[in-house]
């Protein structure tokens, strides 16, 4: 087993004082490709999210630890500079700020060992087009707006650019197949699993056994109602298909 | 491709906020009076016309009463009896920077001028307090016969023209600050371009408040003879001090047949600044003139640039954008008037309020009679970074004739908790992700803009964020 790269401890997350989570763990290791499964609303955008630290996940108990550091209580864009990364579901319209100019952006607060990390141009402008190609992105996209007026699968894509140029420690993606053809679908899962290697971690929030016939996930973990109520091998993901949520949550 | 400025750490105050010793020639005592109307008119030894058309517009100005409109409240603040209605820095104007007294210069360096005039400029006005003390214009375009001077250059050395066009678009009977700026008109810049004669490179004059409790009057008249083309920008900071400062330019263009004009500001007063300002222009048959306005800095703002589109097909464009701040208020906007046939415009505005500030859209927009087939376009856009901000519109459509197509659109929005979580879980800090959200919803206004400047004014953007949140 590699490092422990993130560590979610007996969480609990209200969202406008409604209760979400009622104690999640979870551990993810250096090399391992995880899947949160579970109904709608059941509460996996919020676990993802909680875990970046947005302001609306109040943490009512227990704590997330990345990389050692008890990271609960810091700001999301420190969590950020520090190697999470996480794929919205629906990623938001940022009008009048190009994707190239986003991209920059993100990419100057990058930090190794807590030192702001160079890049010239010509590495930035080199290491884009070789993401692009891999994920099959035209140029015109960079002249874009974030996001505005973006299909389903631009806006899925576009997530997943920004995870392989900013190459977090540990990503968490949140339904990043959903909205996908299957030739994207393909391609989405080549990248990541070209991403995931010895020294990262993975989440994938998903819905489909589909993504998992292209991604193997080491662990599946079965949200339902706001606390995991299985977990297992890749093998979970086939039963869940079979079976359904309802009769899993009863049995458990 | 470029990011924002995300290194920029620098405050206004550092910036653009400090001052230098006053080693003044002439400083004319405070308040006003038909003697300091006098005054200016002699040591600058104009001709009687002009002396009585100072001395007529005084009495206007203390005729009319203060607007009944716009901010009233903060309009009563200003305190017409302590303000300095004359400042004269220098003897004579330098042709050179080195002609140019060492404090003035320093000023100058500092706000990035003769660097910017080496680089991307055709001509470069320099005015500190009420004198242009710098002046310069590419030989080439002297020899096609094209002017740029300083207005009481321009009043001296091409009376025909200025008597022929002075106060013909703006008369001082306009409104109450018209007639100020009639009475005690200084510096400005006076442009004429010969027919054809297309200058591509900006012209741009500065213009510099140093002294407290100044008052800045510069008179700019621009005529753009028949085919021609010109793209004048202007800019102006000053020192930050407790009192209050008064700016009241009046502004005039004339673009004759098939000509162009485009008038650019970046305006970035300190939150001292009365921002009082008349611009106005006539566009005859088939001309273009465009109106790129931004105001980031002044306590208050009002401003409403306005387009008489008097010949047939011709064509107006007023891009308008506001940042207001704690403590300001931007009351700006635009006036088309559609007075010949097949004339169109477009008025867009985009504003953001922050901290309590307040951005008003104030607009006009009138179709005469018999200006058949004319289309006006109207949109405005209003961003509250927060609770305390605000944002109103006060738009007027005068139509007269059916024939004509009109559009109308606004939209009031509020800074996203979703935008900013986005941009923050991309490392980016608070203030940075707000930048980029401001930056990009002013995108309309910073891609018409020449790129140093559209760089400069993303960094001023950076900085209006800085302290912006806790
Ligand atoms: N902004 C919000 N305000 C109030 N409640 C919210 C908000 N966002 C989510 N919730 C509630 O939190 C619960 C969990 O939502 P969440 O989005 O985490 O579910 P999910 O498992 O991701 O569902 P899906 O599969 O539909 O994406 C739901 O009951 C939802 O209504
Ligand atoms: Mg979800």
């Amino acid at each position: 087993m590699g490092e422990t790269i993130l560590t979610i401890d007996d969480l609990h997350v209200q969202v406008e004082g409604k209760p979400i989570l009622r104690g999640v763990n979870l551990e993810v290791h250096a090399g391992e490709i995880h899947a949160v499964m579970g109904p709608n609303g059941a509460g996996k955008s919020t676990l993802v999210q909680a875990v970046l630290g947005h302001p609306r996940c109040e943490v009512t108990g227990g704590r997330i630890v990345f990389l050692g550091t008890d990271v609960t209580g810091m700001k999301c864009d420190e969590r950020a500079r520090r190697g999470l990364f996480l794929g919205f579901q629906n990623p938001v319209a940022v009008p009048g700020v190009s994707v190239a100019n986003f991209l920059l952006a993100a990419m100057g607060t990058r930090r190794v060992d807590g030192q702001p990390q160079k890049i010239s141009i010509k590495e930035f402008r080199t290491a884009l087009k070789e993401k692009m190609a891999q994920l099959g992105i035209g140029d015109s996209f960079l002249g874009r707006s974030v996001n505005d007026g973006f299909s389903g699968g631009e806006r899925k894509r576009l997530e997943v650019l920004q995870m392989l140029m900013l190459g977090p420690t540990m990503a968490l993606l949140d339904e990043t197949d959903s909205g996908l053809d299957i030739d994207a679908l393909k391609t989405v899962a080549g990248a990541v699993n070209r991403y995931a290697g010895s020294s990262v971690g993975v989440l994938l929030v998903t819905h489909y056994q589909r993504l998992l016939g292209f991604v193997k996930p080491h662990r599946v973990h079965v949200l339902v109602d706001g606390c995991v109520v299985r977990r297992g091998g890749p093998d979970l993901a086939l039963d869940l298909e079979s079976v359904g949520y309802e009769q899993l949550a009863a049995e458990a | 491709m470029d990011g924002p400025a995300l290194e920029f750490r620098a405050s206004y105050e550092e910036q653009y906020g400090f001052r230098e010793p006053e080693r003044y020639v002439f400083k004319a005592r405070p308040g006003l009076s038909a003697q300091v109307v006098d005054e200016i008119s002699e040591m600058k030894g104009e001709p009687s016309w002009m002396r009585q058309f100072r001395r007529k517009a005084l009495d206007t100005f203390m005729a009319k009463p203060m607007p009944t409109w716009g901010n009233t409240e903060l309009l009563q603040g200003i305190r017409f009896d302590d303000i300095y209605y004359y400042i004269k820095p220098v003897e004579r104007q330098g042709r050179t920077w080195d002609d140019v007294p060492a404090e003035i210069k320093r000023t100058f360096d500092r706000l990035g001028i003769p660097e910017a005039e080496r680089t991307i400029l055709a001509g470069v006005s320099a005015q500190y307090e009420s004198e242009v003390v710098y002046h310069s214009i590419r030989e080439d375009l002297q020899k096609r016969g094209v002017i740029f001077t300083d207005m009481d250059s321009g009043l001296r050395e091409h009376p025909d023209l200025v008597k022929r066009f002075f106060a013909s678009v703006v008369p001082p009977t306009d409104n109450k600050f018209a007639a100020l700026n009639s009475a005690v008109w200084s510096g400005g810049s006076f442009i004429y371009v010969p027919p054809g004669q297309r200058v591509e490179v900006p012209l741009q004059a500065y213009f510099r408040i140093n002294a407290e409790r100044m008052g800045q009057f510069e008179r700019t008249l621009i005529i753009a003879d028949e085919g021609s083309k010109v793209h004048y920008i202007e800019g102006c900071t000053a020192p930050i001090w407790s009192t209050d400062s008064l700016h009241s330019a009046v502004v005039e263009l004339i673009a004759l047949k098939g000509a162009h004009i485009r008038y650019t500001t970046i305006q970035n007063w300190a939150n001292n600044v009365y921002n009082l300002v008349t611009k106005r222009a006539v566009a005859h048959e088939d001309a273009i003139v465009e109106w790129v306005d931004g105001n980031l800095g002044s306590k208050l703002t009002m401003k409403y640039p306005a387009i008489y589109l008097v010949g047939r097909g011709a064509r107006g464009e007023i891009l308008s954008c506001a940042y207001a701040g704690k403590g300001q208020h931007q009351d700006a906007g635009g006036k088309v008037f559609h007075a010949a046939p097949r004339t169109t415009s477009t008025i867009t505005s985009k504003s953001v309020s922050r901290g309590g500030g307040r951005a008003s859209y104030r607009g006009l927009v009138k179709i005469h009679k018999g200006a058949i087939g004319s289309k006006v376009n109207v949109r405005c856009d209003a961003l509250l970074l927060d609770e305390r901000s605000r944002s109103d519109t006060y738009p007027t459509m005068e139509v007269d004739e059916q024939d004509a197509t009109i559009g109308h659109e606004a939209t009031v929005s509020k800074i996203g908790e979703e935008q900013l979580f986005y941009l923050m879980s991309r490392g980016l800090t608070e203030q940075d992700a707000m930048a980029l959200i401001v930056n990009g919803f002013f995108e309309a206004f910073v891609k018409e803009l020449p790129l140093e400047y559209a760089v400069e004014l993303n960094r001023l953007i950076q900085l209006e964020m800085e302290g912006s949140v806790g």
